[in-house]
């Protein structure tokens, strides 16, 4: 009877440091769940969820406060990945916070900038340069197309232009075969290319 | 086990194979229909009506443009100049004036407009000043350095510009060159006739390249179905007497016939048939001691460094279905039709054309795209030479693609993944080591176009790739910005208490200097501004008004010196609009923007001296450099509507 | 658009699976002249229900008919079910085992080209475990059967199961020779002495041997035209030979030899016909030899130690499960890497 007591006692004992030391050696560090969240996010800092920008968004949905539907420039894909990885029922886009729109980017016409200096302090990425009284220019490759620097603008010299597509950032698309080939017409060379695809 | 496998697999092929050379994985044996253009020489081409050159005709950065519409040009003066490293010059085929600068369809899978230079020849044909060097004596850093004026890139297709593989940086371990005249694909000859008609050019070019590389030996790898080609290669590297440069070895050269199999001309592929070397995966060939050359790019350089020609031509097969199929010598920019012309036209049931080979090549959208770099194949398409593909079966699983693919990958499982949009997958299972030379979807029994699917999958990737970095630096950048917003508020709070601590002890003082700290960062200099928004007001007020005058005053005469005046206006009007202001604040903060004013003149003044147009950064990457000169021809172009739109300016 | 490469040479779908058909032609005769014609009704049933079958799912799935139809797929796998039958199997049962392949083990999975498992082998184990008794049971071959049954006898046979008058069963039936084996090496015989009955021929059983050898060449054939790889049959029939070998050499008396084994039951058709199904079967070279060398041991441990006389059935199915595995731990070196 008192061995098997000692054995228990003992058994517990070495169970407990075990696990302890296992507890220390494999320590989580920070809230990992806030940075996942974030790298989901697509980082537009634009606010449009209500939140004053993506870190702030990812806490919140995090601490269980925001739903995962209101990143309009995260798109569909976005809500599906914060929905996979919060565990959660996928739920399309809530239109109170705006719609998805193509990718676009700033562009302030410099003849009617005034060099306020207002956008700058609007843009959450600082891809605006420029200082007082001298026109400002936007960093295309830096801009997140957060339409933050509208707003601000006093004279409205900021529209915001889609990003066309050119041969660098072309892609590839999804394969369709066509079901009958159209024959070349010189005086519409390209009409082969929008016959419907299968 | 895998023993057993490559004892099998080697006990198959050394029944059928030549054993000079070391075999590499799959391969395919397409009909090559190289028989139908090798009949005739290659021919000139006449000058066009009119020549289209896309600054976009090489791997890398987009030249910058140094001629103005209406510019008469001489033949081989350049027109646009390379920018960074990666990057390749354009030069004028002929001469002419430059009647536009705009975007027009370049041949390129997407069929997407680009920017191009349309030359309108003059009909005389006049050389520019030319600079031979010569290349024995010369420096050979300076010679690397010419080279990059040249505008030459690789003319097997891969357009990667020249000059970056023949810089070695001081001291090179390339100790072979490996000269590329496989010309692997179906229908293509344009190598094959330039080694029957100009082996002793190519070999003086040789010498050249290996002089620049340091490398003593060459092996110059042919197919087999190319024996007059092969036999001419041999010959001139037999009677090849040039002395050799004083500071190398007497470089070696000679000819190796490979067994024609599909895709021996792949630079890794042949390096692997030529020497059995494999060049990793994830390093270069020069890492192990190799350089690969295009026989065309080689000749190109050597006429270069004798004759100072730049890049203005290459040789193009127009074959397929057209009346005479032949070899042409093109002007760079000559419109496709002009070339269809040449070889009698196509014949009626011409579908399309295809630009490089059937296994590689794309759909051109249209008869007037311009001949570039690249083009080293144009073939007119017609249903009996390519026939629609029937409709895709599933896949059977069936591995003949497995047991084709040259880099042993396992399209079946690359497929499944791609089309699954399984992405990750797919990297995993090296979709990268793809060199998409179409063997898998040429036996597949199933008709699935595979490397559509692949190339498909990897512009998802790069593009997820590129949004992921983007997103990265936004977040950095947002990161830093709450970062420095948090810092300059406890620098404010911890001012305003030191001035409060001032004037309690020290009544008499003023309270001016703290503010006068010097600035270090022109981001600074948009911090001074949130300090006192309110009367800012007022100055924006007048600032809208100055605005609307100046939009108003603006004439035709838009130039680049716009900004400067926008700065002298501003500072002109600064007196008047710090009257408007109240008095506290002011003095040092005056000072300041004046500061920050006069610092971005001399930053003007000094890039303007250094020949760069006016801008407000510096030290910029050579991709936002290119941004802000797109940039540049935006504003104006928005200047030039601002004119247009005077009339109906906004009130605000 | 943009569809290089513009040149393709391959075989489509249709024309492999009509040169596998082709193969199995020399099998089917050597079957006729063993067994009778009864197998061509077999083969018959079997083609039309498989042909039925995939038209109606394919119908019911809404996926074009024509295409599908004509792959032959849907046939290759009726051939290989009704060689695998006993040869007077009756006729509900042919078609059972069809409808349970085409419908359940292919079409339901996703059709051509998504069926996990050999759809010929699943129709083929559901009957054995089903129909034991029937399926067990194999007509004896004509030279050595009491009452060798005519090509109509044998028709009617398959539709009603009724024997002609004054025939019993037991005339036209024998035990194979794999289940002969294992029934009186339970008796304590020993292989010497048993393989001395008449059922056994000079390798294995007589007249089956010929119907194998007829496999082999069909296999020779499908190997030749570069339908199936090397590795599968050479990896299979060499594990199948070393396994029982190794018994052999062991006890020859309890035993028996390697030849043997090859030479009866399914070996030969497995080899050549069944494991190399490419669908189901694994892609990588180094996975098909370890699929096809798990298939030979399986099959020789079912056939030894099993409770059924020859195991090839569920080998084959046991190894299709593995497949996913064996590819991903086989994946070969790629160009330009190193050996992982």
């Amino acid at each position: 009877m008192l061995t098997a007591l000692y054995i228990m006692l003992g058994l517990a004992l070495l169970l407990g440091i075990v696990l302890g030391i296992s507890a220390l050696a494999f320590k989580v560090e920070g809230d990992p769940l806030v940075a996942r969240i974030d790298a989901i996010l697509p980082q537009t800092q634009c606010g449009q969820c209500g939140y004053p920008g993506c870190k702030p968004y990812a806490t919140a949905i995090a601490a269980g406060e925001a739903d995962i539907n209101q990143c309009p420039p995260g798109g569909d894909a976005g809500a599906h990945a914060l929905a996979d990885l919060m565990g959660v029922e996928y739920k399309p886009l809530n239109a109170e916070h705006g719609t998805p729109k193509p990718k676009s980017v700033a562009f302030i016409d410099e003849a009617t900038c005034i060099g306020c200096t207002l956008c700058l302090q609007a843009c959450p990425v600082d891809a605006i340069l420029g200082a007082a009284k001298h026109m400002h220019t936007i960093i295309a490759t830096e801009c997140t197309g957060c339409e933050l620097c509208l707003a601000p603008c006093p004279v409205d010299c900021i529209t915001m232009v889609p990003v066309a597509e050119n041969p660098d950032n072309w892609k590839w698309k999804y394969p369709v075969i066509n079901i009958k080939s159209v024959p070349f017409d010189s005086n519409n060379p390209t009409s082969h290319l929008n016959s419907s695809p299968a | 086990m895998n023993a057993i496998i490559n004892f099998a697999n080697n006990l198959i092929r050394s029944i059928s194979t030549n054993k000079d050379v070391f075999q590499f994985h799959g391969g395919v044996h397409p009909h090559d229909h190289k028989a139908e253009s090798t009949l005739l020489p290659i021919a000139k081409l006449a000058i066009p009506e009119q020549l289209i050159l896309p600054l976009r005709q090489h791997v890398g950065y987009i030249p910058k443009i140094k001629v103005q519409v209406g510019d008469h040009v001489l033949k081989g003066q350049m027109l646009a100049e390379p920018e960074g490293a990666m990057s390749a010059a354009i030069h004028a085929p002929t001469s002419g004036t430059i009647s536009a600068i705009s975007e027009q369809i370049i041949p390129h899978p997407s069929g997407l407009p680009d920017l191009c230079i349309t030359l309108s020849p003059d009909g005389k044909d006049t050389w520019g000043q030319l600079a031979p060097m010569d290349w024995r004596t010369a420096d050979k850093k300076a010679l690397v350095a010419c080279l990059r004026m040249s505008g030459i890139v690789g003319l097997g297709g891969a357009t990667f510009p020249t000059h970056i593989k023949l810089t070695t940086n001081g001291k090179s371990n390339v100790h072979t060159l490996v000269i590329n005249a496989a010309e692997c694909e179906p229908y293509i000859t344009c190598d094959d006739m330039l080694m029957r008609e100009r082996a002793d050019e190519i070999v003086k070019g040789i010498a050249i390249v290996q002089h620049l590389l340091g490398a003593n030996h060459c092996i110059i790898g042919v197919e087999d179905n190319k024996p007059e080609a092969a036999n001419a290669m041999a010959d001139a590297c037999k009677a090849f007497a040039i002395p050799a440069a004083n500071d190398s070895v007497k470089p070696e050269m000679s000819v190796k016939v490979v067994p024609t199999l599909y895709p021996s001309g792949d630079a890794r592929h042949l390096i692997h048939l030529l020497l059995g070397i494999e060049v990793p995966h994830d390093k270069r060939t020069t890492d192990v001691g190799l350089q690969v050359f295009n026989v065309a790019t080689v000749l190109a350089i050597y006429r270069y460094f004798e004759f100072g020609e730049p890049a203005i031509s290459r040789i193009v097969s127009m074959t397929g279905n057209v009346e005479k199929p032949q070899n042409f010598e093109v002007l760079f920019g000559t419109p496709l039709k002009t070339l269809i012309d040449a070889a009698g036209g196509a014949k009626p049931d011409t579908t399309h054309f295809v630009m490089g080979g059937p296994m590689m090549g794309f759909d051109l959208p249209n008869t007037d795209v311009p001949i570039t770099k690249a083009a080293n194949c144009i073939i007119a398409a017609a249903p009996h030479l390519f026939p629609a593909p029937p409709p895709a079966m599933p896949c059977i699983r069936c591995t003949r693609c497995a047991e084709a693919c040259p880099v042993n990958l396992q399209p079946q499982e690359l497929y499944w993944f791609s089309k699954s949009d399984n992405f990750e997958k797919a990297r995993d299972y090296n979709l990268f080591d793809c060199i998409e030379c179409g063997c898998c979807s040429y036996v597949c029994p199933s008709d699935i176009p595979l490397v559509q699917y692949y190339r498909y999958a990897k512009s998802e990737i790069i593009a997820a790739d590129k949004a992921k970095d983007a997103a990265d630096l936004a977040r950095e950048r947002n990161e830093f910005r709450l970062a420095r917003i948090e810092r300059e508020k406890l620098e404010r709070a911890q001012k305003h208490a030191e001035r409060a601590q001032a004037t309690k002890t020290e009544t008499k003082k003023d309270a001016v200097q703290p503010a006068s700290e010097p600035l270090t960062n022109p981001e600074v200099a948009t911090t001074v501004n949130d300090a006192a928004a309110s009367d800012k007001q007022a100055a924006i007020a007048a600032a809208i008004a100055r605005a609307k005058a100046q939009k108003l005053a603006a004439t035709g005469d838009a130039t680049e010196a716009t900004s400067e005046k926008t700065v002298a206006t501003t500072l002109e009007a600064k007196s008047a609009s710090t009257e408007n202001k109240q008095a506290e604040v002011k003095s040092d903060k005056q000072a300041l923007i004046a500061a920050a004013i006069e610092r971005a003149k001399a930053q003007k003044l000094a890039a303007a001296q250094a020949g760069i147009a006016p801008k407000n950064v510096e030290n910029v990457s050579a991709s936002v450099q290119a941004e802000i000169n797109k940039t540049d021809e935006i504003r104006e172009k928005a200047q030039q509507l601002a004119v247009e739109k005077t009339e109906d300016t906004p009130t605000k | 658009m943009n569809r290089s490469p513009y040149i393709t040479d391959a075989p489509t779908v249709s024309v492999i699976m009509f040169k596998v058909l082709l193969a199995l032609v020399p099998a089917i005769m050597a079957y006729v002249w063993i067994f009778g014609g009864g197998i061509l009704v077999t083969l018959t049933l079997a083609t039309i229900t498989a042909l039925l079958a995939e038209a109606a799912l394919l119908k019911i799935r809404q996926r074009p008919i024509q295409p599908y139809l004509m792959d032959m797929s849907a046939v290759v796998t009726a051939w290989l079910l009704a060689l695998a039958l006993p040869p007077l199997a009756p006729w509900w049962l042919v078609v059972v085992g069809t409808f349970f392949a085409i419908v359940i083990a292919k079409q339901l999975y996703g059709g051509l080209g998504y069926n996990p498992f050999n759809p010929a082998m699943v129709g083929y184990a559901v009957l054995l475990i089903s129909f034991p008794l029937i399926m067990t049971k194999w007509p004896a071959p004509l030279s050595l059967a009491k009452a060798p049954l005519g090509f109509m006898d044998q028709l009617h046979f398959i539709f009603t199961s009724v024997l002609p008058e004054n025939i019993k069963v037991d005339a036209i039936t024998s035990a194979t020779p794999l289940d002969y084996l294992k029934t009186q090496l339970m008796l304590k015989h020993d292989v010497a002495s048993i393989t001395q009955a008449p059922i056994f021929g000079t390798f294995g059983a007589k007249g089956g041997e010929v119907i194998t050898g007829a496999y082999l060449l069909g296999g020779l054939y499908l190997l030749q035209q570069r339908i199936i790889s090397w590795h599968l049959p050479t990896a299979f029939l060499a594990a199948l030979t070393l396994i029982s070998l190794g018994f052999y050499t062991f006890n020859p008396a309890h035993f028996a030899n390697p030849l043997f084994h090859l030479m009866s039951g399914a070996s030969m058709l497995a080899a050549f016909f069944i494991i190399t199904d490419p669908i189901s079967g694994p892609t990588t070279p180094r996975g098909k030899l370890y699929f096809a060398a798990g298939v030979a041991i399986t099959t020789y441990l079912i056939r030894v130690y099993g409770g059924y006389p020859d195991g090839v059935a569920f080998a084959v199915l046991l190894m299709n499960m593995c497949v996913p595995l064996i590819d991903a731990c086989t994946q070969p070196r790629v160009f330009g890497h190193k050996e992982s």
